[in-house]
């Protein structure tokens, strides 16, 4: 453990216990955050990052330990009472109101009164001035609503230094923005840590931890595993840390790109010139059975809009489908389920899980689904299905009559991936299965898949993260402001050949025909 | 920092409609009430001949002034993305307590604030359920409904005639400029639609307002104080029906238990058509009026028409219908350029 200790902290958590029924969810941990820093917090889902945050945030009121901010001890029992110690938070979320203008966001609470109340001429301008402290011209009169999550992302940022925050906590604020976006938060993040912000960083990219960084802090299992400097933690040991265990599993994966498919017979999915006006230029796509497929292209290059089109979670307005040699009609995801394709979406929370049900029975809605609400799958075939699912995928809490709500973000996609996989489809379509989840469970998925995909199933894969969408298929497909620029083979590309194939590839052949 | 990041494209005169459309999203829905309303006007002036008359006019405010306070009220808890049933049989309640304690002798300055007290005091009730014990607002409220029914008929099962002269000076006093006249309950729901108006849009408590609307979850992250704002909402639709009881009881020179059965339901119509968003988030204490305008012209046009005041309901029902679904896009469209 590296502690410099010249820098007086200017939040010091000492001994910090929280218990929820059954789970001791932070266990006597210290954290220290300093002015002028970027510190990083680390660890897995469950590790008790969020419990953390929380506790600091007054989310969460402590068990035991004790909170100074500023040397002072405080006792926080809401967020407004951490607000007013110069604590502030954004969300990965973005906590805002997309119904109000951006300025009355930035201002809320704080808005400067006159006579007559709300001086709105003086909202707006102290709004554009903190804006512009950030590097933003925006119009402060434009609802929220009308801009980028990147965008609303640092206008909660601004709001943060509206209150005069000493503290800023980013949530994970990375999860939702493309690489550009990044790059401007890290450029604001960076001037906030010359005026002597403290700045807690949670994500789960590890590059970017390691970009913005100074000092990286690592819980497991709610206990504190050390604090460190971050050129005294090279990358491996921070994912030891993190999982305590070493992390050969991902590496051990790469093998599956070499898989060689047979691409002779009929594609179990052919999909030819699809697209919807507006939402995606006509484009084929063929899956082979057995076959991993990754679509790769950065967000809002089409991806997400391309297999909802192939499931029929919209409606094409060209093009044809065909699942095993057979035309197929796909106007709603009811035909595809039919014929064997399932789709898990990304957004896990509002088109995947259903919060309140335990996590059997969002395992077993699927089949059940499948079969029609007649047919009750019986208790026993119920819990064969649980049981085999929840050994096979490693789901943890063990436990499933537990509401899924409480599971982490990685085991809620294990779950999910388990409903799925109970329908037994011949073509799985996974919408960045890994999102948002901890290293472990994401090897776990990982893994899962390519062993279905040697068993014979049909993956397509999108994700975020191109090492991955590298690792694990056979083939890629690359997108780009929502057309389909081109078909990649992964084992005759690097990361660096594929960012440079998104970023540059069909500009020279476009150029040509004008 | 250098990186400027512009995303508001300089309005050239072109676009300038295109910039305000943008801004102002949230007006459309009202300005189509006013489009609605200016329709209906021109319209009976044209069938009937002697429709816009200063007369007329005057009572079309006048006979709907109850409605435009219990709108009021209605708008502050449906911008929080609440309902409040209760408005209806609040106002009765109110109305029979004041006539009853008119009756027995207790002056008027004992008895108006008492009204106002009963109705604030419902709505704390269902505030408070709304708030702390979590209870859906259509259940709380619907609780609120039966209980100032109730109470309304355990204060008296027929209707109690009020003589008190401040009282009926409410209604009878007529302050007359040329043809045009008004009352005094007219100048005090005005007053009201004023006071809600400027609250809504001027103090960070009608701020609060609009982000729980938006997002009670933010709302609470960004440090408001959402607790009480949410509570204060159903108290000032509580306070709304207290006076709006008082009104009634000055305009019909009564109290009668079975006012207002249905009037929360001709509230809520009239702050939809007003441009205010169910869901919640949007609208505006002006908009309402528009709302109540546009009902209270119906009302009117049938009564001319000679027709069955059942078709009031109908109409309003089917403009009600045609504005949730142009607010519905509305809104479709607004999130779609995000």
């Amino acid at each position: 453990m590296t502690v410099d200790t010249d820098v007086r902290p200017l939040v010091s958590m000492r001994g910090i216990t929280i218990a929820f029924p059954g789970v001791l969810a932070l266990d006597g941990v210290d954290f220290f955050l300093r002015p002028g820093e970027v510190h990083s917090l680390m660890g897995e889902n469950g590790a008790g990052k969020s419990t953390l945050i929380k506790a600091l945030t007054g989310v969460y009121a402590i068990d035991a330990g004790t909170i100074e901010v500023a040397d002072e001890q405080r006792d926080f029992s809401s967020t407004a009472d951490a607000q007013a110690a110069g604590i502030s938070t954004v969300y990965q979320e973005v906590n805002l109101c997309a119904n109000l203008s951006v300025g009355e966001n930035v201002m809320l609470g704080h808005e400067p009164r006159g006579l007559l109340g709300i001086d709105w001429n003086a909202v707006h301008r102290d709004a554009a001035r903190h804006l512009a402290s950030l590097g933003l011209d925006l119009d402060t009169r434009s609802p929220l609503a009308s801009h980028s999550i990147a965008i609303q992302q640092l206008v909660a940022i601004s709001r943060a230094m509206v209150l005069d925050a000493k503290v800023l906590i980013l949530d994970e604020p990375t999860s939702s923005l493309d690489r550009g976006e990044v790059d401007q938060l890290f450029a604001v993040i960076r001037s906030l840590r010359e005026r002597g912000v403290a700045i807690l960083f949670v994500s789960h990219f590890l590059e970017q931890v390691y970009e913005i960084s100074d000092r990286i802090t690592v819980l497991r299992n709610g206990a504190l595993i050390g604090e460190y400097l971050v050129e005294d933690l090279p990358r491996e040991a921070l994912v030891t840390a993190m999982i305590g265990r070493e992390l050969d599993e991902l590496s051990a994966l790469s093998g599956a790109a070499e898989r060689t498919i047979d691409r002779a017979g009929t594609p179990v999915l052919s999909a030819e010139g699809v697209g919807r006006k507006g939402v995606l230029e006509p484009a084929d796509l063929d899956v082979f059975e057995g076959e991993v497929v990754g679509i790769a292209g950065l967000l809002g290059s089409g991806r997400t809009e391309l297999v909802r089109l192939l499931y029929g979670a919209d409606k094409a307005d060209a093009g044809q489908i065909s699942v095993a040699g057979e035309r197929a009609k796909m106007h709603a995801p009811r035909h595809a389920i039919d014929r064997g394709i399932a789709f898990s979406s990304e957004n896990r929370r509002a088109e995947g899980v259903v919060a309140e049900l335990s996590v059997a029975e969002n395992m077993i809605l699927g089949v059940q689904a499948q079969r029609g609400w007649m047919r009750r799958l019986s208790k026993t075939e119920q819990d064969a299905i649980v049981a085999e699912y929840m050994e096979a995928l490693g789901v943890r809490p063990a436990d499933p009559t537990v509401p899924i709500g409480t599971l982490s973000g990685g085991n809620q996609q294990k779950v999910l991936l388990a409903r799925w996989l109970a329908m037994q489809p011949r073509l799985l379509i996974l919408d960045e299965p890994t999102r948002g989840i901890d290293v472990g469970a994401k090897a776990d998925i990982q893994r899962k898949v390519a062993q279905l995909a040697a068993e014979g199933l049909s993956v397509v894969f999108i994700s975020s993260e191109l090492e991955e969408v590298l690792r694990i298929t056979q083939r890629l497909v690359v997108l780009r402001d929502r057309r389909k620029i081109g078909e990649l083979d992964p084992t005759e590309v690097d990361l660096d050949g594929l960012v440079d194939y998104i970023a540059n590839a069909g500009h020279t052949e476009r150029s040509a025909t004008r | 920092m250098t990186a400027v990041v512009t995303e508001a494209p300089k309005a050239s005169s072109m676009d300038r409609m295109r910039t305000f459309a943008a801004r102002r999203a949230s007006v459309l829905p009202t300005l189509a009430a006013i489009a609605i309303l200016i329709v209906l006007l021109a319209g009976a002036q044209v069938e009937f001949g002697n429709f816009l008359t200063p007369g007329n006019l005057s009572a079309l405010l006048l006979d709907h002034a109850y409605l435009l306070v219990l709108a009021v009220g209605m708008t502050f808890v449906i911008v929080t993305g609440g309902i409040d049933l209760s408005v209806g049989s609040v106002m009765a309640f109110t109305g029979i307590l004041g006539a009853s304690m008119l009756a027995s002798g207790i002056p008027v300055w004992i008895v108006v604030p008492v009204m106002l007290a009963g109705g604030a005091a419902i709505g704390t009730l269902i505030g408070v359920l709304v708030q702390y014990f979590n209870v859906q607002p259509f259940i709380a409220s619907l609780a609120g409904l039966f209980l100032g029914r109730g109470l309304a008929y355990v204060v008296s099962l027929s209707s109690i005639r009020v003589e008190n002269p401040p009282i009926l000076w409410l209604q009878q006093t007529r302050f007359v400029m040329g043809s045009w006249y008004i009352t005094p309950t007219g100048i005090i729901a005005l007053i009201v639609v004023a006071i809600g108006a400027v609250v809504m849009a001027l103090t960070r408590f009608g701020r609060t307002v609009y982000a729980i609307g938006g997002s009670e979850q933010s709302a609470r992250l960004m440090g408001l104080s959402v607790a009480r704002t949410k509570v204060l909402v159903y108290v000032i639709s509580g306070l709304c029906g207290g006076l709006a009881g008082l009104l009634l009881t000055a305009y019909s020179g009564a109290g009668y238990p079975r006012y207002g059965i249905g009037t929360e339901l001709d509230v809520i119509a009239c702050v939809v058509i007003g441009g205010t968003l169910l869901t919640g988030g949007r609208g505006y204490v002006l908009g309402s009026m528009v709302g109540v305008f546009v009902f209270a012209t119906i009302t009117t046009i049938i009564s001319f028409m000679g027709a069955e005041q059942a078709w009031t309901h109908i109409i309003v029902g089917a403009l009600l219908l045609l504005f949730i679904v142009v607010q519905r896009a509305i809104v479709a469209r607004s999130d779609r350029q995000t």
